[in-house]
């Protein structure tokens, strides 16, 4: 089996643009969400501005997930505005919602593939569900989207179990770019990836949210990950965003709390306890 | 006090879990009825639940019509009324043992493999991918097995009930001096429509009962290998128990015309 991926040159980032030229994608205001007593969201507010990528840090726990499960549709949030395109989500009807997801693309942190399907049915799975092709059809796309990815189309007819943990994750992210989508979600990208491989998964996001000038909203704890796929970052700490700036400003935040976290320091601010997580 | 609070927590957690299963399968009926049926998902799931438990079903049912006429001919033949015994075998086969034992072994079989694939797509996160893909998990994965399980199980039962009355058959004839030609008549003699539709009533509500115990179990799991473990259990037990419940009231509902 072969892993070439297409690794872009690092070098090539592009010029960060000025901010405030882009609209906002997705705006979240005062977003609240608790399991029985415990708070996970207390007034959550972010924009994601459009076609860039905003990468939402913080320990494990601090409802990083929640979050973005609530944009997704999965999670119901008790209270606050969610709207993507200026369409309002919580509180919207299936069909609402439904037609808000055929604008997002997901990328699970277990990859999440359907493994009662061959991995090219996983992929084109989006697109037989909304019947946008044929099976015919669909297959070709899902070769060719694959190969975006970096597989080659012997990988098309084999079944997730038959794939090592980075390919899985390839497979996630061909399932999520397969139908165009404006707006992709990475959950922990690089969990559970060794170095090498988190580092081609990271050029392969890099590379395919530019391509498909999407709009990208991740979360992560990984700092070389955050480093690479992130024009701007937020730092989700008690329930609310603490931090949000470009990621050229990671390092001189002037918030504690976020000179902690990415220096991984186990002395700061950030009290570390035994919780329940949500 | 507290052994009273505890039956009242016990009542209150039994009447919401009863609520939460019907809403559960309210909702999969009506999202299953009225939006897109997903042919290939039930055909497999037909296949999977029908075909595939031939085998388990048919050596229940063997022996089962075994054992009746061997057991019938014991109690019979101490007031002379071995003649008795084909017909014995034929109704309690068609009305309660072909769909009773077809249910429990199903439920064993088909109930717990949906509560562990469900619960597992659940705790790896793919029923979350199936919404995000713009696929309704009630459309494409509960409505599917619930009707498979409907349609299946009663052609499992008349399967049951033609082995059924075969291995009482074999054992009649081989065994206890019975000409084959006058069991096989004596067996339709008394045999009424009523009889056969009874029993296939019962096995079409078992078939539900025991695919949406898979289901709702399944669908709800959460906390990974023992979360899924749990289900499954609780899926195999919770079905048997209403297939024991609901063949009394299916039962009687036919007794009282």
């Amino acid at each position: 089996m072969t892993e070439t991926g297409p690794v872009p040159d690092p070098s090539d980032r592009p010029p960060t643009a000025p901010p405030a030229a882009a609209a906002v994608k997705i705006a979240i205001r005062g977003l609240h969400k608790r399991f029985g007593p415990k708070r996970v969201l207390e007034g959550l507010d972010l924009d994601v501005p459009e076609g860039r990528s905003l990468v939402v840090i913080g320990g494990s726990g601090t409802g990083k997930s929640v979050l973005i499960k609530s944009v997704l549709g999965i999670v119901t949030p008790d209270a606050g505005s969610i709207r993507v395109d200026g369409t309002e989500l919580v509180g919207a009807s299936r069909a609402t919602l439904d037609a808000a997801r055929r604008k997002f693309g997901m990328l699970f942190q277990g990859a999440a593939l359907f493994d009662s399907l061959p991995v090219w049915e996983n992929v084109a799975f989006g697109l037989l569900a909304r019947r946008l092709v044929d099976r015919k059809t669909a297959r070709e796309r899902a070769i060719a989207t694959l190969a975006r990815v970096g597989l080659g189309p012997e990988a098309a007819d084999l079944y997730p179990a038959e794939l090592s943990g980075g390919m899985q994750k390839r497979v996630g992210l061909a399932r999520a770019i397969a139908a165009e989508p404006e707006i992709l979600f990475f959950d922990e990208p690089t969990t559970g990836l060794d170095p090498i491989m988190a580092d081609v998964i990271n050029e392969l996001i890099r590379g395919l949210v530019r391509e498909l000038g999407a709009t990208a909203l991740s979360i992560t704890h990984d700092m070389a990950s955050v480093r690479k796929i992130a024009d701007r970052v937020a730092m989700l700490y008690g329930g609310k965003i603490i931090w949000e700036g470009p990621v050229e400003r990671l390092d001189d935040s002037g918030d504690p709390y976020v000179d902690q976290f990415v220096h991984g320091r186990a002395v700061g601010p950030i009290e570390v306890g035994v919780e329940r997580i949500g | 006090m507290s052994f009273l609070a505890a039956i009242g927590r016990t009542t209150l957690a039994l009447l919401s879990t009863i609520g939460a299963v019907v809403l559960f399968a309210a909702e999969a009926l009506a999202r299953g009825l009225s939006g897109r049926l997903y042919w290939r998902q039930i055909a497999r799931q037909m296949l999977e639940m029908g075909y595939f438990s031939l085998p388990v079903v048919g050596l229940t049912a063997v022996f089962t019509g075994m054992v009746l006429a061997l057991q019938s001919y014991t109690g019979f033949s101490r007031f002379e009324a071995q003649s008795a015994i084909p017909t014995i075998v034929v109704l309690s086969m068609t009305r309660e043992l072909g769909p009773v034992l077809a249910g429990l072994m199903v439920a064993g079989r088909v109930g717990a493999a949906i509560a562990a694939e469900l619960g597992t797509m659940r705790v790896t996160e793919q029923i979350d991918a199936l919404t995000t893909l713009a696929t309704d998990p009630f459309r494409y994965l509960v409505f599917p097995r619930l009707l498979a399980g409907t349609l299946m199980l009663p052609l499992l039962v008349v399967v049951a009930d033609v082995i059924g009355v075969m291995g009482g058959w074999l054992v009649s004839v081989y065994k206890l001096g019975f000409g084959p030609i006058e069991y096989i008549n004596r067996t339709f003699e008394f045999l009424e429509t009523q009889d056969v539709v009874s029993g296939l009533v019962k096995a079409a509500v078992f078939g539900f009962l025991l695919t949406l115990m898979g289901c709702y179990h399944g669908y709800r799991s959460k906390g990974g290998a023992q979360g899924v473990g749990a289900a499954t259990t609780r899926a195999v037990v919770s079905a048997s128990i209403l297939i024991l419940i609901a063949n009394y009231f299916v039962t009687e509902l036919f007794f009282a015309r």
